[in-house]
């Protein structure tokens, strides 16, 4: 049994302007100690599906479908049943460490009632325990720096912090949402290592949300893509590199940057990302396809299984594709 | 922080004298007299009053008599209406007076209005939010002087609970009405204060990381998200805090507390300059006080300003 089971994940804001449906019929599953990028630019829906599966969406949003977190339902549980779940078997980590923090209170404030809480240790225990946990995310005379404030941390260093707040009762399954959009490209380096370390010694199932496909390759073994709110393409992150079946991975992957080509110009995808008020009946990616055909406007691509790892979205052939 | 509380006192002199000297200005350059009556005084005897009380020498060396006696005998000098009393009297018998119901209103409107605030923030677009808002809107457009008439004649009139007016040392039923004329419009101010910093501070980052840790709503809201939000509310509580406890004419008018806010209305208006003087500078020091408070609090609550 999968740890994580989302099918047909719908998720819908309402704003002063109209509906939006930010996450429309998204499936996926992730195991025991599994890894998971999902990938998208801007509003593809890959941190609202996240959020929608702990309950974490915004006051407007509503989340229809179904999250099965090891066989239960957790989909719009109440508050109280998901507050058992949240940090204790799945934690998060957020994209602003500068912003994620409380400014307001201690480090060690904000660590200990993690465990306090969920773990029904004592304040001195609990210290211990964030001061051993600050030190395995590196975080240098943890024992002394714990009683700081959140500002008198740099950035990645902050980000460290969030990690070793988030593992603290050793959940089975972690969620980072851009863990490194915001830090400087040494850093993202550093923390992208700590995440792979931690998550082989806990033996962590990690689902990692970014827009950056340089920093999937190393640490997931499988990838989605999203679009529009919808799933185009999921696979081992080996076959989606190698053999992109969808005309937006390929787009995707064209404007990585990369050093044994030399360029003028760094490929883009021409457009701009769907008006997710508007809604669309077609494949949300068909203004924007190079590929695309008639009815692709008309007709949404069914998600289609071309192996035993791999879904794809598209109602080009896979060969006609790359 | 002691040097910042120290060089804050020593800025506070200089702003008080220039208070002094702004508010003699002004009181001087306002015309008539506190002599001036009806039908004019002889000029021999308006000569005799003027010397009496030193108004005949000219404005600075009055200014600096006056500043003199303040600073040196903390004497703000006799009143020029009220026969045989001092300034120093009539504050000693009033201040009081409007300290009492002036800090209980105090107590009141922070209570009830941050309660409020916090309630119809967390309850955002809910019929307690409606129910918050359309209270503290209501408290807001009644103005103390139409709240106290209709105070007066439900618990007074109708009801008989409550006495209308005096004061009798500040036993409680003196007080009760006062305090609810006075706070009203304070704590519909804090309400609203504090509902929107709340409903800012809901939606930060940080309190989105308080949840996902699975921390029960109540203790997201006291623990992560007060303190934060009542920053804005802590500004405003100085300059509110100083309004509520130097009273109000209409509360003293209304309920005869015997006040120093209607004092100050009928210096005014009687050109009781050493009058006005007196609740002047007591005015303009609390404030300077408070202020100061202010940013002490500030620097408690927020560990990113020290000074």
């Amino acid at each position: 049994m999968a740890l994580l089971e989302i099918k047909d994940l719908s998720v819908k804001f309402e704003t002063n302007d109209g509906i939006v449906s930010a996450v429309n019929g998204v499936s996926f599953n992730v195991d025991q100690g599994d890894t998971l990028a999902i990938v998208g630019e801007s509003g593809s829906g890959k941190s609202q599906t996240a959020f929608a599966a702990i309950g974490l969406l915004a006051r407007n949003g509503r989340s229809a479908g179904s999250v099965k977190w090891d066989g239960q339902e957790i989909l719009n549980l109440p508050e109280a049943k998901l507050n058992r779940i949240r940090s204790s078997e799945i934690a998060m980590i957020f994209q602003d460490p500068m912003t994620s923090l409380n400014p307001f209170l201690k480090v060690s404030e904000q660590m200990e009632e993690v465990l306090t809480l969920h773990r029904g240790m004592s304040r001195r225990e609990a210290r211990a325990e964030c001061i051993r946990m600050l030190d395995a995310v590196r975080i240098p005379d943890a024992a002394a720096r714990i009683t700081m404030y959140p500002h008198e941390f740099s950035g990645g260093m902050r980000q460290r912090i969030m990690i070793a707040m988030s593992l603290l009762c050793r959940p089975r399954l972690l969620i980072a949402d851009e863990p490194t959009t915001a830090l400087d490209v040494t850093v993202q380096a550093q923390i992208m290592d700590l995440l792979r370390d931690i998550k082989n010694e806990f033996n962590t199932a990690l689902i990692l949300i970014t827009h950056d496909l340089g920093i999937v390759a190393g640490s997931c073994e499988r990838t989605m893509v999203m679009y529009g709110g919808r799933i185009m393409e999921r696979g081992l992150t080996s076959e989606i590199f190698e053999h992109p079946t969808h005309p937006y991975t390929l787009g995707l992957l064209e404007a990585v940057p990369r050093l044994d080509r030399k360029e003028e110009v760094l490929p883009t995808i021409p457009g701009e990302p769907p008006d997710m008020l508007k809604g669309f009946k077609g494949c949300p990616f068909e203004p924007r396809c190079p590929l695309r055909m008639e009815h692709c406007a008309t007709e949404p691509p069914a998600l289609e299984r071309l192996s035993e790892t791999r879904v794809r979205a598209c109602h080009r052939n896979p060969e006609e594709v790359a | 922080m002691l040097s910042f509380i120290i060089r804050r006192l020593a800025v506070a002199i200089p702003t008080l004298l220039f208070l002094v000297v702004l508010s003699y200005l002004i009181m001087y350059a306002a015309p008539g007299g506190p002599f001036d009556m009806e039908r004019p005084l002889p000029p021999a005897i308006m000569a005799n009053l003027e010397a009496k009380y030193g108004l005949d020498k000219p404005l600075v060396v009055q200014m600096f008599n006056y500043v003199w006696n303040v600073v040196v005998h903390f004497d703000f000098g006799p009143s020029f209406i009220y026969k045989d009393q001092t300034v120093n009297d009539i504050i000693a018998q009033g201040f009081p007076v409007t300290l009492t119901y002036g800090f209980w209103s105090f107590v009141v409107a922070s209570v009830v209005g941050m309660s409020l605030g916090i309630l119809a923030a967390v309850y955002h677009n809910s019929w307690l939010d409606y129910l918050a808002v359309g209270i503290s809107v209501g408290a807001q457009v009644l103005p103390n002087f139409v709240m106290a008439p209709i105070l007066v004649l439900v618990f007074t009139l109708w009801l008989g609970w409550l006495p209308g007016g005096g004061w009798q040392g500040g036993q409680w039923q003196y007080i009760v009405m006062p305090v609810i004329a006075l706070s009203t419009s304070f704590m519909a101010s804090i309400a609203r204060l504090t509902r929107s910093s709340m409903l800012e501070v809901l939606n930060a980052n940080y309190i989105r990381t308080a949840r996902a840790k699975g921390l029960p709503m109540r203790r997201v809201i006291f623990r992560h998200a007060l303190k934060p939000a009542l920053l804005p509310v802590i500004s405003y509580l100085g300059p509110a805090f100083v309004g509520m406890i130097t009273g109000s004419v209409v509360i003293d008018m209304y309920f005869s507390t015997g006040g120093i806010g209607v004092f100050f209305v009928n210096s005014a208006l009687n050109r009781d300059y050493s009058v006005i003087m007196g609740i002047t500078i007591l005015t303009g020091a609390l404030t300077v006080l408070f202020n100061l408070v202010v940013d002490i609090l500030y620097a408690w609550i927020d560990p990113k300003i020290r000074y």
